[in-house]
């Protein structure tokens, strides 16, 4: 019984999951620029992954594999944000302006470290 | 007393008693051992053990709730049909008031994940930190959040 109550529980989790990741690319083809398109891809992406990641460690029933699975959703949000974070740096390093529509007038480029 | 290292080496107390060396029971008897030191917490001498972890759930919970806040309005964004009027990107300037390195890392971290913003670089002076938002309304407002939420509960717990 609860086996079967956890399965469907990760079931809902993992079609969640994927629906996140779905908008996330949605997301990369509808929105106007690389940071915009960043915020798509750091946020629905890595819930869409965590999901999955719950999803695998509730259904496994073995302690190695759902440390593995636990361990593997920190990193991940761990590192989500960093790749994030360095994408949008270095294209505004490269010069890559942000969408016509951004309002720019408190970044002063000067400051920026190379 | 070092608090912290005193429930891992009851942790491992707990684990050689019970001759079971799986990381569920390593995991349980840590909790044990927290719970033991948990009741004499008034007898020994290292009173900001507790309320320090009391201050990282608060903020684990809190990153965990705004994430998925923002995953639900990134997700529902993208499929609003006149997307471009709902949009009205900005980079703004936050003004540091955490100094040192893991502070400011974890900060702009957290700052990606929550709803609408993106941290992209910090000033070479270290005292601003330029934020990427999805949708501008009122800077102030955004400035303040930021500065009451995250950036309050993080020089706690570092402090």
């Amino acid at each position: 019984m609860i086996v079967q109550i956890l399965q469907y529980i990760a079931g809902g989790l993992i079609l969640i999951g994927s629906l996140f990741s779905l908008l996330a690319a949605v997301g990369i083809l509808r929105l106007p620029d690389l940071y915009t398109r960043m915020h798509a891809v750091s946020k629905a992406g890595t819930m869409g992954a965590g999901l999955m990641f719950i999803a695998i460690a509730v259904v496994s029933f073995e302690g190695a594999v759902i440390l593995r699975a636990l361990a593997g959703f920190v990193f991940l949000f761990l590192t989500m944000p960093v790749s994030a974070h360095l994408l949008a740096r270095s294209s505004l390093m490269a010069g890559y302006k942000p969408s016509s529509m951004t309002d720019i007038k408190d970044l002063d480029v000067n400051e920026l470290e190379e | 007393m070092n608090f912290a290292l005193v429930s891992v080496v009851l942790a491992l107390i707990w684990v050689m008693i019970t001759a079971n060396t799986s990381e569920l029971n390593l995991l349980l008897g840590w909790l044990i051992g927290l719970a033991a030191l948990w009741f004499i917490r008034d007898r020994i001498v290292a009173p900001r053990f507790f309320e320090k972890l009391r201050r990282i759930m608060g903020l684990t919970l809190l990153f965990f709730y705004e994430l998925t806040l923002s995953a639900f309005r990134v997700a529902i964004l993208v499929i609003t049909p006149n997307m471009k009027k709902h949009l009205k990107p900005g980079i703004i300037a936050f003004p540091l008031k955490a100094k040192s390195d893991s502070e400011i890392t974890l900060l702009a971290n957290l700052i990606t994940l929550t709803p609408g913003t993106l941290s992209v670089d910090v000033s070479r002076n270290r005292e601003v930190l330029y934020i990427h938002a999805l949708s501008v309304d009122d800077k102030e407002e955004l400035i303040k959040s930021i500065a009451k939420g995250f950036e309050k509960k993080i020089i706690e717990v570092f402090a």
